[in-house]
């Protein structure tokens, strides 16, 4: 299991990860793809809180559903249930494992 | 002391008073309530927290082997000590005592299936130097337990598994408390944080007030770690110095720093990669036995359409219960302080004290005590909700909506209660943890048209509109009480979105919330608890609410008959403005008098209704007759305002005696009858546009002692009900003026 041996030390706000892969908001992801967490970004008391709950850099977190009325979403982090909204969603910074292939060994504690 | 506030101390306390405190945090959901309930087997002392509107538990816990006995305080769920108001600041003042005595042990419940995010908030203990037992509860839900051996070399401190809801381990928790008390178990491990934050937490650390300040260097630093992380500009802490303030602001301003993301990151990065390495530290690889099930309820109780069958069904019921079934149980106590009353009459003299005593105290704790099914009932319901993990469902669910409004999802529960009775409504805010949610739900509930108001409005209706038929089939009596619903609730929510965006303005926090797994209730902790918050609503609220109609009950009986209070032998000038009042008073044989208190049948006489007439209320309705003039009120409305004051129903009876029809209710002919022939110069002085005024006049004043009196209890202050009082009163002088006013300009 390799962690994520990189935070990002940019104050929030401005985009950070300098890494290869292609970083997306969690909210894009889609439903029931895991991704992995480069950065959270987001108000001050509620980002980090969120880290806090463990949506650190590295995790992999899935959206597992979306309320019936559109809004907040459910995440899984963690084998833990999370809901937040959509507009918070949007600042925190996924890259997201291959979709259906059978690459799901991505890093992080698996969700 | 705080603790030694209360005097009422718990059964099995025989040991020495100087006790020694043992403080019980951990994260929400993690069972801490139930264990804090089987460690303290009597009742727990409900009071509160200094300064802040958190209730605050503490139980007798005994220890084994004759060593005496603990005081247990239960902290609120927390997953952190990092703090932004002073609800959150309590926990690491508690756990630390910032200017309070510190616990001599901190015992942290943890989730055994949700072990590392647990153990986040037991690093910040360690690191702070707090002596600790870990509790590892739930440890019959994880297949495969975690080596809590190893965990406890890991960590340094003691670490008991258990399982607190089948008592499982509980012994062995004690005798580790027993233990730590002893000699403090200190933990031993630290993460490695970045050089830049170290030297960041050092320079702060230099600032910190003095009685901060226990000695060791480590400490120092993890409470400038905690300070680094938690002050900001917009934070609302308490006893933060201009000086350390200033010491985080530049530290956080300086070039490069995110000393939240780089603290936050360095505990998971030792919590997942160190202790996962020594102590098989791991979350849910694939899920436990618990999740898969909540999973598999989650498709139906989540489900676009069942989901919100099951949720109105629960709603419902939840009302319903509020709403009808409470009512035998009302009716009893109703009845049982009637016949106490009637007892009492005819076994003491007559005179000024058995009135007393009858209308004023048996009646006071009357109106206390008919509080009662309704909380009892909302709170089974409510502790069932939240303990099954049901009541998050819900708040997910209905987000979108109550966002919209501007309340907390959580405050979709105490709206609906309020449908009911506003005061089980505002006692139920308390599953909302925020002060700014709390106070703007109950400060909105009152405007929902509670069933105290039904009476009213069936004698209105009843009284001054005639039983037309509007588009031919829908009866108007029936449309209108539909109105007022629907006027109360729109009123309600539009009242939310003023007040929150001007009087209770506070942040918006975003919502985050946790859906637990669905577990079994505990039914003994639901019943524990609804006991623990009625008792506490009897002895806080109680004692207001008894006050109150004393004080009415003398407003509206004094001067005695005869013997008029000195200086007030002439009733004001404009007592005689409209008409002769006393001839109204052709009294009912053998009425059973009304007083006001909540519809009984007190044996009583028709020189009440007299009395009533010539009290110094009926003169303050005289007084006030000016006033409420513009809104097509007179006097005897006046006076049944007053008297409503006492619960909204004894309007009914109110102006059954200023007419002197003794049992009057709201389904009484005579009384309808009188209502309706009342002239005011040939004209009825009733019109249903009176009665319209009248009844939007209800659905929005503050006519409820009992409802000032919670919201007094719940706030800690005189304050916001006083606020809430004149809100409501202005917006229902304001909307009953404009009601008639442009009623009579269009003709009505």
């Amino acid at each position: 299991m390799t962690l994520a041996t990189e935070f990002s030390t940019s104050p929030s706000g401005t985009g950070g990860a300098a890494n290869g892969d292609a970083t997306m908001p969690l909210a894009d992801v889609g439903l029931g793809r895991a991704a992995t967490v480069r950065r959270v970004g987001g108000e001050r008391g509620f980002r980090r809180r969120l880290m806090e709950l463990g949506l650190v850099p590295g995790t992999t977190v899935t959206i597992e559903k979306v309320a019936p009325l559109g809004d907040p979403l459910e995440l899984v982090v963690r084998g833990c249930s999370l809901s937040i909204r959509a507009a918070e969603a949007r600042a925190v910074e996924v890259v997201p494992h291959e979709a259906g292939t059978g690459t799901s060994t991505a890093d992080g504690p698996r969700a | 002391m705080a603790d030694h506030c209360e005097d009422d101390t718990p059964r099995g306390a025989s040991e020495a008073p100087p006790e020694r405190r043992v403080a019980l945090i951990g994260n929400p959901n993690t069972g801490k309530t139930t264990l804090f309930n089987q460690l303290t087997a009597s009742r727990a002392r409900v009071g509160n927290y200094p300064g802040v509107t958190v209730e605050r538990r503490i139980g007798r816990m005994r220890l084994p082997g004759g060593a005496g006995a603990v005081a247990l305080l239960d902290l609120p769920g927390t997953y952190s000590l990092t703090a932004r108001s002073p609800e959150e600041q309590l926990a690491i003042e508690e756990v630390l005592g910032l200017g309070r005595e510190a616990p001599a042990l901190v015992v942290v419940v943890v989730d055994a299936g949700q072990l590392v995010r647990n153990l986040y908030l037991v690093l910040q203990l360690i690191e702070l130097e707090v002596p600790l037992v870990v509790a590892l509860n739930m440890i019959d839900e994880v297949e495969t337990p975690p080596d809590h051996d190893a965990l406890a070399k890991q960590l340094g401190v003691p670490v008991v598994p258990i399982a607190a809801k089948s008592n499982r381990g509980l012994d062995d928790l004690r005798s580790a408390v027993a233990r730590g008390l002893e000699s403090p178990p200190l933990g031993a491990v630290a993460p490695t944080y970045p050089a830049e934050v170290l030297a960041d937490a050092d320079e702060v650390a230099a600032h910190l007030p003095e009685g901060w300040r226990r000695g060791t260097q480590t400490r120092d630093r993890a409470l400038a770690l905690w300070a680094l992380g938690s002050v900001d500009e917009h934070d609302e802490l308490r006893g933060i110095t201009a000086e350390l303030r200033r010491a985080c602001l530049d530290a956080q301003a300086r070039p490069g720093r995110d000393h939240d993301a780089a603290i936050i990151t360095a505990r998971y990065r030792l919590l997942d990669v160190e202790l996962a390495a020594t102590a098989g530290v791991r979350d849910a690889e694939g899920r436990p036995a618990v999740r898969r099930m909540s999973e598999r309820i989650d498709r139906v109780l989540l489900h676009p359409i069942f989901g919100f069958v099951v949720f109105v069904t629960l709603m419902l019921t939840v009302f319903q219960s509020l709403f009808s079934w409470s009512n035998p149980a009302i009716e009893a106590i109703e009845a049982a302080v009637a016949w106490l009353g009637g007892a009492l009459t005819s076994r003491l003299p007559p005179g000024i004290v058995t009135d007393l005593l009858i209308e004023g105290v048996l009646g006071g704790v009357g109106n206390v005590v008919v509080f009662l099914p309704q909380i009892l009932l909302l709170f089974l319901f409510l502790g069932l909700l939240e303990d099954s993990g049901y009541m998050a469902r819900a708040a997910y669910l209905m987000d979108r909506v109550m966002r919209a409004l501007g309340l907390h999802g959580r405050a979709f529960v105490p709206m609906l209660s309020g449908c009911a009775c506003a005061i089980p409504a505002v006692l139920a805010t308390r599953t909302m943890e925020r002060e700014r949610d709390r106070l703007l739900t109950m400060l909105v509930i009152p405007l929902m048209t509670c069933s105290a108001r039904l009476p009213v409005y069936t004698l209105v209706i009843a009284a001054l509109f005639p039983p037309s038929k509007v588009f031919g089939f829908v009866p108007v009596q029936a449309l209108l009480m539909v109105a007022m619903y629907l006027f109360s609730t729109f009123t309600a929510l539009a009242a939310a979105g003023v007040l929150g965006r001007t009087v209770v303005k506070g942040r918006r926090v975003p919502l985050l919330i946790e859906l637990p797994p669905y577990r079994m209730p505990a039914l003994r902790n639901v019943v524990r608890e609804m006991l623990e918050r009625s008792a506490s609503f009897l002895k806080e609220a109680g004692t207001m609410i008894l006050a109150c109609t004393i004080v009415l009950w003398a407003l509206l009986s004094f001067p005695r008959d005869g013997k008029p209070a000195a200086g007030n032998a002439e009733p004001p000038a404009i007592a005689q403005a409209d008409g002769a009042p006393r001839a109204n008073a052709t009294p009912a044989e053998g009425a059973n008098a009304a007083e006001p208190k909540p519809v009984t049948e007190a044996e009583g006489a028709d020189p009440r209704a007299e009395r009533l007439q010539q009290s110094y209320g009926a003169r303050l309705g005289k007084a006030l007759e000016p006033a409420i003039r513009p809104l097509g009120f007179d006097w005897k409305i006046g006076v049944g305002l007053i008297g409503a004051f006492a619960a909204r129903e004894v309007f009914v009876s109110t102006m059954g005696l200023v007419y002197g029809i003794g049992d009057a209710n709201e389904g009484s002919e005579p009384l309808r009858a009188k209502m309706r022939a009342e002239s005011n110069g040939g004209k009825p002085a009733y019109s249903p546009l009176v009665g319209l005024s009248l009844m939007v006049f209800f659905a929005l004043a503050c006519q409820c002692m009992s409802t000032l009196a919670v919201v007094k209890r719940e706030t800690r202050s005189l304050r916001w009900p006083a606020f809430l009082f004149a809100y409501m009163t202005a917006l229902a002088y304001g909307m009953s003026f404009l009601v008639f006013q442009v009623g009579s300009a269009l003709g009505f």
